[in-house]
């Protein structure tokens, strides 16, 4: 008897603790659906005295990984899953790798953590992709790079438009260790057909500007190509070259006339038959546009989409016959930023880790022979640009640094906005039914004000140029 | 005073007998009801914790404005019903209207097929062989998952994809279809992958159905001289009544919560025109920006429908039951009479 009024009781005792628990549990994240979200208002300041044992960096492409690995002279070795590197002086890199599509989730799940007082869980360094970095830097995330100890001086042979756009309230809170600027690519063969030649320089000439442009365009058709694949190709070249930024004031998007000079062009290139219809770039039809059967005469493609998806893409039979030029206007395309989020714990590291990948000329040069990536120092770059031995097969042995590195310094990065990324999306997808020719312009701005406003219901009105 | 017979204390003691055998009853049933509660615990708590608190914050949010841009959250302000109005501003009608288009265009043939097969498979003069294998293959269209669907349909529908070099290359078309860019293509792969994915299913409900139809009924039909459509449309149809509003109102809540489909083959976009934009896709739109004030009021709007259509369901369940007979009344009796024991 006496062991059944135990039993009863305990059980009793145990629900009632597992009861309690549990409700408990499920207010805390009943709160925590709604929790702040990271360098939001909170004003608790870790201890941020201590080091913690691992630098946390967060990444969005194995590469920056491979970069440190391969490239940063303190590296003693790295674990077998490459989850961490190994320092000459004991400390570890914990490397946080997402792909692109969860990447700015994931990090603001970290950055949620930047208050904890175990230095271990806030993170020390990160990737961010120019279609968002301003997101993180005007949220007040980041830490000026002065704060960790680089100066101006240690960046002065950076690209000047890769330190303007991460520039807030005058500091430099970004570095970016590769430069993307853009270049037209053409295909030699389609060259010769319609305009005679496949020499660069004669080929740029006819394609200065969009007059000239639309006139290539025309011959192309006549001889039953196309001079670009779709809606979305010749977007970033107009976008870079914007007057302002999408969003000034927190309220209003100010579509810039660069962006109603692109919406016009790519319709008359639709109608006109001069593009091959393909809704965005990397869909599938766009790439195979690429291919050995396509009949695209070029793409604008930065230093990362020629070295490495063009030449996947033209595939064996399209080697050599490929070849660059300036274009009409400069413009970049994709590059990233390395910034150091605020109660990082790792300062000296940090500061390290970035003198090395992006203002080391001897380093950063052989980072870009050896991988055949373009990266931010004018002088490794005009270096290698100089040298007589420069080229690619690909490109038919065309030195395309030269040109890369020309471009790269007329670059106009001052616009870049916390909304880029959900404008340039909402733009391109609500443009193609009107490009399509299924729906009016009135239509397509109609849609476009409806996705931004889901997207930001903050920016409750659109004004459209004339 | 009064004297105390003996028969009085005797009384007097039986009852407290009875009394203490009925309180030891009690105490046991009672206990055992305790084990009840303890074992059923964990799925209340799970239910709390999943889905009775993200409810109840679900429609206290939808009252708000409240949402993230960039990492700067706005709200949560009460402002009352202006979510629920901008959102039938929004043409909400138009997204549900094109739920119910991909609904329709799926569901009746959905319907008619399993129909004509279940029919076909279960007709013993027909005396189809492999069943069986029939019904393995009806139902694996379903256990593909919609998005590997979704890329074959992007390789086989391109516009430079198999369907269009073939029709060209049989000279039915001259120019290719843009199945992805125009109503009528889009509208067309939403239904026939709904449809591809759903008829196996609904054919083998009735399969089961008719297989439950007593043969008698069916063969005292014949020898009354029936026609097999007569069998069909008098006997076998009125008899599926229950089943068919059981596939209709079950497919048209999944209907209402179509996503997956339309979402990967139009990126999310729903375009052209957002005729392939459905309910859940527009509200996917809204949480990415963790707008919870938007997303809460139109997930209220689904719940009420959703809930009407419920409603509807367990109607049909019931004309079910008594259909066959006097089951319901029994099962209802029964548990009365158990809980009569833990009641005074």
């Amino acid at each position: 008897m006496g062991k059944t009024a135990w039993n009863r009781k305990g059980t009793k005792a145990v629900g009632l603790a597992a009861l309690t628990g549990l409700v408990a549990v499920s207010l805390l994240s009943g709160c925590g659906g709604g929790g702040k979200s990271g360098g939001g208002g909170k004003t608790a300041m870790p201890d941020t005295s201590k080091e913690g044992e691992v630098i946390n960096f967060c990444v969005y492409q194995e590469v920056t990984k491979s970069f440190v690995n391969d490239y940063y002279p303190e590296v003693e070795s790295v674990s077998d899953d490459e989850e961490y590197t190994y320092l000459k002086d004991g400390t570890k890199i914990h490397w946080f790798v997402y792909n692109s599509e969860e990447y700015q989730e994931k990090l603001d799940e970290h950055l949620k953590k930047q208050d904890s007082d175990d230095p271990d869980e806030r993170i020390d360094i990160m990737d961010l992709e120019g279609d968002y970095m301003r997101k993180y830097l005007e949220a007040g995330v980041c830490i000026p790079m002065s704060e960790i100890g680089i100066q101006d001086s240690d960046i002065e042979k950076q690209y000047a438009y890769t330190k303007e756009a991460a520039t807030l309230n005058g500091k430099v809170c970004g570095l970016s260790n590769e430069v993307a600027p853009g270049l037209f690519a053409y295909r030699r063969s389609i060259a010769k057909d319609v305009l005679g030649t496949d020499d660069p320089e004669k080929v740029q000439e006819a394609v200065s500007d969009w007059t000239k442009f639309d006139e290539v365009a025309a011959k192309m058709k006549d001889k039953g190509y196309y001079m670009l694949s779709g809606f979305a190709d010749a977007y970033r070249v107009f976008s870079n070259n914007m007057s302002k930024p999408w969003v000034s004031d927190n309220q209003t998007v100010e579509i810039d006339p660069a962006i109603m000079d692109w919406i016009k062009m790519t319709k008359r290139y639709s109608d006109e038959g001069y593009n091959h219809k393909t809704i965005n770039v990397f869909t599938e039809e766009w790439m195979k546009d690429q291919g050995p059967d396509g009949k695209v005469f070029g793409f604008f493609y930065s230093t990362w989409g020629i070295n490495f998806t063009l030449v996947g893409n033209a595939g064996d039979e399209g080697f050599g016959d490929w070849a660059v030029c300036k274009g009409p206007q400069p413009f970049y395309w994709g590059a990233s930023w390395f910034a150091a989020p605020k109660n990082m714990d790792h300062p000296e590291h940090v500061k390290d880790i970035l003198l090395t990948l992006t203002c080391n000329k001897e380093i950063m040069k052989k980072m870009s022979i050896d991988r055949n990536t373009f990266v931010n120092n004018v002088d490794a770059m005009s270096e290698i640009a100089a040298d007589p031995k420069t080229g690619s097969d690909f490109l038919n042995g065309q030195n395309h640094i030269a040109l890369f590195n020309e471009v790269a310094q007329n670059i106009n990065l001052k616009n870049l906005g916390i909304y880029d990324q959900g404008c340039t999306l909402d733009i391109i997808y609500s443009f193609s039914d009107y490009f399509l020719g299924n729906s009016t312009l009135d239509d397509a701005k109609a849609a476009f004000e409806k996705a931004i406003e889901e997207r930001y219901p903050n920016l409750t009105e659109v004004v459209w140029p004339e | 005073m009064a004297r105390i017979s003996l028969a009085r204390i005797r009384k007097r003691w039986k009852r407290r007998a009875l009394e203490k055998r009925e309180r030891k009853r009690k105490w046991r049933l009672g206990h055992q009801k305790r084990w009840g509660y303890f074992f059923t615990l964990p799925f209340f708590l799970v239910f709390l914790v999943f889905s009775c608190i993200p409810i109840v914050d679900t429609i206290r949010y939808s009252f708000y404005e409240y949402y993230t841009v960039g990492l700067m959250e706005v709200g949560p302000t009460f402002v009352g019903l202006d979510n629920y109005i901008s959102i039938l501003d929004a043409e909400l009608l138009k997204y549900l209207w094109n739920t119910i288009v991909f609904w329709l265009g799926a569901f009746l043939p959905q319907l008619l097929v399993s129909l004509l097969l279940a029919a076909w498979l279960t007709d013993a003069r027909l005396l189809i062989h492999g069943r069986e294998f029939f019904k393995v293959v009806m139902y694996l269209p379903g256990v593909v998952m919609a998005s590997a669907w979704s890329v074959l349909l992007f390789t086989l529908f391109a516009d430079s994809g198999a369907v269009n070099q073939l029709l060209q290359s049989w000279g039915l078309i001259l120019e290719p279809i843009h199945f992805f860019t125009t109503v009528a293509g889009i509208r067309f792969l939403v239904c026939m992958l709904l449809f591809l994915m759903n008829f196996g299913n609904s054919t083998l409900l009735l399969l089961a159905s008719i297989s439950g139809i007593p043969a008698s009924q069916i063969e005292s039909g014949f020898l009354d001289g029936c026609s097999y459509r007569q069998v069909f449309w008098y006997i076998i149809l009125p008899r599926l009544r229950p089943v068919v509003g059981y596939i209709m109102i079950t497919s048209l809540i999944a209907g209402l919560q179509l996503f997956d489909i339309p979402q990967i083959l139009t990126n999310g976009k729903g375009n052209p025109g957002r005729v392939a934009m459905t309910l859940i896709m527009y509200l996917n739109r809204h949480l990415s920006n963790n707008n919870y004030g938007m997303s809460g009021a139109l997930s209220v709007y689904l719940f009420l429908v959703s809930g009407v259509l419920c409603w509807i369901v367990y109607r049909l369940l019931d004309v079910d039951n008594q259909y066959y007979g006097k089951v319901p009344e029994a099962r209802k009796i029964r548990p009365k009479r158990r809980l009569g024991g833990t009641k005074e």
